[in-house]
């Protein structure tokens, strides 16, 4: 299948026009699994130009207590890989915005790789990232991913040698999620410093757009890593919004959060 | 079946399709680095020569080998052997792969040890040679588990750790995993994750069934020494499978010694009720490896029960998945019923009060021995019931009963 071109075509036109692409990450299923789709639209209305769609999973290692209550919720709100990609396809139909499938890869696994992205292309998604799949793992998902015409996203973390940095860059498409920091999903007051050099180590190395994740919740963060990434990634930040508002006032507030994050409040 | 095919793993932790490594990258440069220095440290002989003063002087191996023969009486068929790991140094054989661990980590020069446990013996056993080693050690432990095994937790803080309760999931062992990578990915440049069992990612399994092979390479010698031949099965409990890897291993290239893993067959076979991976699980992935997995159809990860929290988690380590496609060795499940009974019935025969987890490896020998006569079986004693005892004095009321008819 003809690969998808929203991802490049959303980080250049956010290039041509001065901004850092902003990436929100919605925790599908939470509250309902029937709000995401309009909570994503508000996302999209607010300014953000990729939205990452997570798949709940029992056990996210990777991520910290927001993220974690966040699939909580999903999952006892009954929400399955089926329900995530119809999601996905009720966004598309009223959005042109780029969206990634962000999961563990146990979920994915059971629904079969080769079914997974053929239903994930069909329902409008243009890339995929599994959180707990490193490169030496990823020949068969990574084959249907191109076989389906899917980006495939992989993470960069500070603890990446250059040699793991290299492989990363080989099997990458769309973009690279840059960890800003050791550690788990979740905000912090201020951006770690070590994330310039690996993004300066990334660029030697591929000319993919970069984005920055881990850490991020607050326009000054989004300025900062726009000085040497292409976008940054906020998902906490998100989830945190959408546990605490009340329902009738999600789509305000995630507009809002959108606009802030953007500096066009 | 060759040696060649059964060992392993391939160079990327992989046990035919089983293991490997799935975490995330800011895990895989340290795992890495992990391996290296095991590599490295296996190869020194300063290094092996430090390990094997340790174990025999801190630890107490050689651990005997004993005969039960009044079980074995009793039973009127096979005799059975015990390998008596029960009395190793702070109850378990978990001391083997944490002296191994602990001397790595210094050669790395990491200061900070962190650590799950689930029954609270790889807690201790933590705890201990943090102490011996002057090292920082935080263990993570689910809330039921720490309610279940408060000895344990009492004598982790007694050896200077931090005990952190774990409140997500179910609070057991898998929940406890999962906080103590967290961390781990957190703390990765201080930090050694001094994982307990033969799961998670390359190269833990198997770095952990190298630290415990010595079980089985005694064990081999000493019962061709007492009873001039090989047994016909060993039998171990297996929870993620360290005693029962460590066993094994050493009689793997015989063909014609039957291995026989017993895992907790909780209440019943029924989602929830169990964690016996091979009767209900299907391949997949949890915290690093690829191995049976008590999943749903979406691939969420089931909830287990066993009344021994030892062998309560969802996933088998990825080397037993391997061994039971290969027809290798044998898994089979005992009861939570099963397993007292069978605590009640050696205690009684033998004086010896063995953990809940290693009284489901006795129950399985109890349960085969009658129809075996003339066979030898080798039963891996993993634990001492000590810590089980608020356990045992729940399940038997009727020796509780404070009557004075005594």
């Amino acid at each position: 299948m003809e690969p998808s071109e929203r991802i490049r075509e959303r980080f250049a036109a956010a290039r041509a026009a001065g901004r850092t692409a902003l990436i929100t990450y919605l925790t599908v299923g939470d509250p309902r699994p029937e709000r995401t789709p309009a909570l994503a639209l508000a996302l999209e209305r607010g300014g953000a130009d990729i939205l990452e769609l997570g798949v709940p999973f029992s056990d996210p290692i990777a991520d910290g207590p927001v993220i974690q209550e966040a699939s909580d919720r999903a999952l006892k709100a009954g929400t399955t890989v089926e329900r995530v990609l119809e999601s996905a396809a009720e966004i598309r139909r009223r959005s042109e915005m780029a969206i990634v499938l962000f999961s563990y890869i146990n979920p994915l696994m059971r629904y079969g790789f080769d079914r997974l992205c053929r239903d994930a292309r069909a329902a409008g998604v243009d890339g995929v990232l599994i959180t707990d799949l490193s490169v030496e793992e990823a020949e068969e998902p990574v084959e249907a991913m191109q076989r389906h015409g899917l980006d495939r996203i992989f993470l960069a973390a500070p603890t990446s040698t250059d040699r793991r940095l290299e492989l990363v860059a080989r099997y990458s498409s769309g973009f690279v999620y840059v960890v800003s920091r050791t550690g788990v999903t979740g905000t912090r007051e201020s951006v770690s410093g070590g994330v310039e050099e690996l993004a300066r180590r990334l660029r030697a190395r591929t000319a993919l757009p970069l984005a920055v994740g881990f850490g991020i919740s607050k326009r000054a963060h989004v300025e900062e890593v726009g000085r040497y990434a292409d976008g940054a990634v906020v998902g906490s930040a998100v989830m945190r919004v959408v546990h605490e508002s009340a329902d009738a006032e999600l789509e305000t507030r995630l507009e809002r959060l959108c606009r802030e994050l953007n500096g066009t409040a | 079946m060759t040696e060649k095919t059964m060992q392993g793993p391939d160079e990327r932790g992989h046990f035919g399709p089983y293991g490997g490594r799935y975490v995330p990258e800011t895990l895989m440069g340290p795992l890495e680095e992990l391996e290296r220095a095991f590599y490295e440290a296996q190869r020194d002989e300063a290094f092996q020569r430090e390990l094997k003063e340790l174990l025999e002087t801190y630890a107490g191996r050689p651990t005997p080998l004993y005969e039960a023969r009044r079980l074995s009486e009793e039973l009127g068929g096979a005799r059975i052997f015990l390998k008596r790991e029960d009395l190793l140094h702070t109850g378990a054989h978990k001391i083997n792969n944490c002296l191994g661990q602990i001397l790595l980590a210094r050669r790395m020069g990491k200061r900070r040890i962190i650590a799950e446990t689930g029954a609270g013996q790889h807690g201790v056993a933590t705890a201990s040679v943090c102490a011996l080693f002057g090292m920082e050690c935080v263990v993570y432990m689910g809330e039921e588990d720490m309610r279940r095994q408060r000895l344990n937790v009492f004598r982790m803080r007694l050896l200077g750790a931090k005990v952190v309760g774990v409140k997500t999931g179910s609070r057991t062992l898998k929940d406890a995993v999962s906080e103590a990578m967290r961390d781990w990915v957190t703390n990765v440049e201080s930090t050694h994750y001094l994982l307990g069992s033969a799961l998670g990612a390359h190269p833990y399994p198997m770095m952990v069934r190298e630290f415990h092979r010595v079980t089985g390479e005694e064990a081999r010698r000493q019962i061709l020494e007492r009873a001039g031949r090989l047994p016909d099965a060993v039998i171990a409990c297996v929870g993620g499978g360290s005693n029962a890897i460590g066993i094994f291993t050493a009689f793997i290239p015989d063909e014609r010694v039957q291995l026989i893993g017993v895992e907790a067959g909780g209440r019943k076979i029924e989602p929830g009720e169990h964690a016996a991976r091979f009767a209900g699980g299907s391949p997949g992935v949890l915290q690093g490896a690829y191995s049976y997995l008590l999943q749903n159809g979406d691939g969420q990860v089931l909830l287990t029960h066993s009344v021994s929290a030892g062998l309560d988690y969802a996933l088998v380590g990825p080397e037993h998945a391997w061994l039971h496609d290969q027809g290798r060795a044998e898994y089979v499940a005992a009861s939570d019923r099963q397993a007292l009974e069978a605590a009640r019935r050696l205690s009684r025969a033998e004086g010896i009060i063995p953990a809940l987890e290693s009284a489901h490896a006795v129950a399985e020998a109890i349960r085969r021995a009658p129809e075996a006569k003339g066979r030898i079986f080798l039963v891996n004693l993993s634990g001492r019931g000590d810590k089980d005892t608020d356990i045992y004095r729940e399940n038997f009321p009727e020796l509780d009963a404070d009557n004075g008819a005594e």
